[in-house]
């Protein structure tokens, strides 16, 4: 089986330009419900506590949230979860009372209601613990940046290193768009897909610029424009296999990974998607802006023309 | 060219066997167990008690699997739930018949049926989370400010007492915040002070200042003791847990420092989550002091006057105010154990304590200076002080055993032991993190993780076998190698399993493919231009070794960012994915190329290789066609 038969290079740099104005546009949206709209942050960042109830029959959601509400809290969200019998409560943190009041308090209440109601989880978090976990996600995605920044400036060349960073945030940005325009809970366990689809849609860069790295050694001829349009085109079917295979697995935590696995396999998903766009169009034609030359790579790498691994050496043109 | 030497092949049968070794654990189940140990530390369990136990399941007609003992621990092995709870019954009616007074933790736990032998060499199955087997989660937090305080207090007192012994003439003395405050108008007092300051204070921090006549010394923590005391705050707080979490009967409580001020507690398999926060969520800690029996003191605890200088007021249960002072004699540290019991004279309820040497030495020397007057103790509840009991001194007390009776009746006697006995704590702790999940949905949790990984997994092979026929078959088989040596590796390091790691397992599964993926594509490439299979082979593995590590290079730099900064759900995820990617590279590479050197690599002449279509532009065909 084959699914990708190109008989020529596609010229993917051509259209650099318009597929840059799409991805600044998405971009910019992204950005703009961010600061509109705002994430809707999990109760780890929050503080505050969370109460997952079941009952023996669907749940009346208003007839919780009434009762709930009843108990004198400013600011309840009552919704399911994963089934119509699972409801999910979430109590701001209140001065005085500590968690386990509040919610042997609010399962007494729902239990006067319907005594078939059985607790399954409460969580509860304190306010200072969720500023360090902003903090401290902030410092591991700017570690991210850093670190595979400076990978790629020693493996490849700096104006790589900045493409590939400047795609894949922008990946990460436009994740966090999806998730304040829809409004979906961002928790602890988003957070660490979206640093691992940074680390994940970099690979989609670095197999590119090995490839474009690659071509420039083997094809004196060829232009930068050609040389990268040649990288993608060659690339291009594994890095639909690849994602495609990824994606099966991430399909298959969204289909049976239920309720608490939802958004984590959410945020893979679009990073995948995302992901591909981005390395492929995004952090290739950046790296042209930037102005990559053969010399740039070939002469960084002259030391390597010895090395008995290198498949190309002694292959000159 | 396609051939591994005889010791390649060696290596990877051997890590395949201590992979299949070590991940085996998980699959052999649980037995219900009932787990004995000791809940203090003056109770010994011992051959004796074992045979207690044995003879107790006799009695009752049930028949134990195994009885062993584990260093402090005897586990008992039954066959059902049921007798399970049976024999937990009969247990602790033989060993610990008052549950106010247990000498034995009598605990429901589960015992992995993995065969002895390999247990003897450590392949256990892993441990599974909290959310995966349902539980309690606490994160406590330390007010190591209260610790600070509270040393500084207890240093006010000392260098209170080491001047008067001393005679050297002060012109008072007080705590302010974290700091000791002295003044001095005589020079001569003021040397002698500093002398003794020097001598017998080194952990104070000492800075002189003139105010008015006088001078002020001022006394702070030095910033080494200061850790000394926070490290030391947060070890006893930690015993103290642990002597609470006794008598909850939990089998495997982990109680962990995280950090410099938080303690993180964990109760596996507790249900009755509401009494584990009742006695965990009282943190107490527990003062001795002396009632101001002036007539200052009296008139503020009859409300007609203002509270003295150097004392404080709290209610007592009943709500009457007492006016104690501040100086603290004797802190819940110096408290070995109390037990309520009965007046040996009057027979009232009463609470005997027994305290340590320092704490008797001090008794002992309060009681003689203060016969008549009237001590009280103190429980503190975050900041907020409370009088256990202010009785009066009738006699010097010596040897460390004191009574305290009157007003009391068996359960409020009962009540005070215990909390007395449980321990004080050095420092206040308040919850900041907690977790409740039910039995129930960790089950389901692990369901779920096993569905999310098993069925990606499948699909994954599947369309990798269609696609690329053989050699998707061998990076098929490279990633149930990937995953068994990942079980194996997360096995070996007894690993918390939680559902965000499963999570990872799943995701690192979907990743390494990529590795796969990547080799396919080159050695179809190479095809496509013409190589020969076996140097197609060759030079797929080769180029796409360079493109494997530098993208997994950046994916584990990621994983070590999630590492470093993450905590609790993160962590579980990042290790899950570290060690994800380094098994990958090994697999991947090294094992499926071991598996196509072995298919192909004898054929000299070798003329087509099964790697599904490789297309040609010029031809518009296949010169390989599938097999």
């Amino acid at each position: 089986m084959e699914f990708f038969k190109i008989r020529r290079d596609i010229p993917f740099m051509k259209n650099a330009l318009v597929f840059n104005v799409i991805s600044l546009v998405t971009f910019v949206a992204a950005v703009f419900f961010l600061f509109s709209r705002g994430l809707h942050l999990s109760v780890e960042f929050t503080g505050g506590t969370v109460m997952e109830v079941t009952y023996s029959q669907p749940a009346d959601i208003e007839g919780v949230r009434r009762t709930v509400a009843g108990l004198g809290y400013a600011d309840v969200q009552v919704q399911n979860f994963g089934t119509a019998r699972d409801v999910l409560i979430r109590l701001p943190a209140q001065k005085g009372v500590s968690s386990a009041q509040q919610s042997d308090r609010t399962v007494a209440a729902l239990k006067a209601t319907d005594p078939n109601v059985t607790l399954r989880r409460v969580e509860f978090v304190g306010p200072q613990v969720g500023e360090e976990l902003v903090s401290n996600g902030l410092k591991a995605l700017a570690m991210v940046v850093a670190g595979i920044m400076i990978y790629l400036a020693v493996r490849f060349e700096w104006k790589f290193a900045v493409a590939a960073i400047v795609a894949n945030l922008h990946d990460v940005i436009i994740i966090l768009g999806f998730f304040a325009y829809f409004q979906w809970e961002f928790s602890l366990a988003v957070l660490a897909a979206v640093l691992a689809v940074l680390g994940y849609s970099v690979n989609e860069s670095v197999v590119i610029f090995d490839r474009i790295r690659e071509n420039f050694r083997r094809y004196r001829k060829m232009s930068t424009v050609e040389t990268i349009d040649n990288a993608i085109t060659s690339t291009i079917s594994r890095t639909i296999i690849t994602h495609g295979s990824t994606q099966i697995m991430v399909l298959s935590m969204l289909l049976f990974g239920g309720a608490t696995l939802h958004y984590f396999a959410l945020a893979l998903t679009i990073g995948i998607l995302f992901g591909i766009y981005s390395s492929v169009f995004v952090a290739a034609a950046i790296a042209m802006w930037l102005g990559i030359k053969r010399e740039d790579l070939v002469k960084a790498s002259s030391k390597r023309e010895g090395d008995p691994n290198d498949p190309n050496a002694g292959a000159t043109v | 060219m396609n051939r591994y030497p005889l010791w390649k092949y060696a290596i990877l049968l051997v890590a395949l066997l201590i992979g299949v070794l070590y991940t085996l654990p998980n699959f052999f189940g649980e037995d219900p167990a009932v787990q004995v140990s000791a809940a203090r530390s003056t109770v010994r369990i011992d051959a004796s008690t074992r045979t207690r136990i044995e003879q107790s399941l006799a009695q009752a007609g049930i028949k134990p699997l195994s009885v062993i003992q584990e260093g402090t621990s005897i586990k008992v092995r039954l066959d059902s739930t049921d007798t399970q709870l049976k024999a937990k019954d009969a247990i602790q009616r033989a060993l610990a018949p008052d549950p106010n007074d247990a000498g034995y933790v009598v605990a429901l736990n589960l015992l992995s049926k993995t065969p002895s032998w390999m247990a003897s060499v450590n392949a256990r199955p892993m441990y599974l989370g909290l959310d995966l087997r349902g539980g309690v989660h606490f994160m406590l937090q330390v007010d190591m400010k209260a610790a600070l305080t509270k040393r500084a207090e207890s240093l006010a007192g000392d260098l209170r007492s080491v001047l008067r012994e001393k005679n050297i003439r002060h012109a008072g003395i007080e705590r302010n915040a974290q700091t000791v405050l002295v003044r001095f108008r005589d020079p001569a007092a003021l040397t002698a002070a500093r002398a003794v300051l020097a001598d017998q204070f080194p952990d104070l921090l000492v800075a002189e200042s003139a105010d008015g006549d006088a001078t002020l010394v001022t006394a702070t923590i030095k910033p080494e003791a200061g850790r000394r005391v926070q490290d030391q705050a947060l070890k006893q707080n930690m015993v103290t847990l642990h002597n609470r979490i006794n008598e909850l009967g939990v089998a495997e409580p982990v109680i962990q420092q995280q950090g410099v001020d938080r303690i993180v507690v964990q109760l596996p398999g507790v249900q009755d989550t509401s009494r584990a926060k009742d006695i965990l969520g009282r943190t107490a800690t527990l003062e001795v002091r002396m009632v101001d029996e002036s007539t200052e003191g009296r008139a503020a605890e009859a409300g007609t006057g203002p509270v003295p200088f150097g004392d404080e007021r709290y209610l007592d249960r009943e709500g009457r105010s007492v006016v104690v002072r501040k100086q603290v004699l004797l802190t819940g540290e110096n408290l070995t154990d109390a037990q309520a019991g009965f007046d040996n004279q009057t027979q009232e309820p009463a609470v005997h304590l027994t305290l340590d040497a320092k704490g008797a030495r001090i008794f002992r020397d309060v009681t003689r200076d203060n016969v008549g007057k009237r001590m009280a103790i103190l429980l503190f509840e975050k900041g907020k002080g409370e009088v256990v009991t202010a009785p009066v001194i009738r006699s010097e007390i010596g040897g460390g055993r004191v009574q305290i009776s009157g007003r009391m009746n068996t359960v409020e006697a009962n009540d005070t032991a215990l909390l007395l006995r449980a321990g004080s704590l050095a420092a206040p702790m308040e919850i900041i993190e907690e977790m409740t999940i039910g039995p129930s949905l960790g089950a389901e949790n692990i369901a779920k993780g096993f569905h999310s990984v098993a069925w990606g997994f499948a699909a994954i092979v599947a369309f990798m076998a269609v696609y690329y026929m053989l050699f998707g078959l061998f990076s098929g088989v490279a990633l149930a190698v990937n995953l068994l040596l990942l079980v194996a590796i997360l096995s070996m390091l007894q690993a918390t399993l939680t559902l965000p790691g499963m999570a990872a397992m799943a995701l690192a599964l979907g990743m390494a493919i990529d590795s796969n993926v990547l080799i396919n594509e080159r050695v179809r490439e190479e095809l496509r231009n013409g190589a020969s299979p076996q140097a197609a082979i060759n030079t797929g593995y080769d180029r796409a070794w360079a493109t494997i590590l530098d993208s997994n290079v950046t994916t584990l730099i990621a994983g070590v960012a999630l590492l470093a900064f993450g905590s609790g759900p993160v962590r579980g995820f990042a290790v899950v994915h570290c060690i994800g990617i380094l098994t990958s590279m090994f697999s991947a590479v090294f094992f499926s190329r071991g598996l196509v050197n072995l298919w192909y690599g004898r054929q000299k002449k070798l003329k087509s290789v099964s790697i599904g279509t490789v297309w040609r532009p010029d031809a518009d065909g296949a010169i390989t066609k599938a097999e």
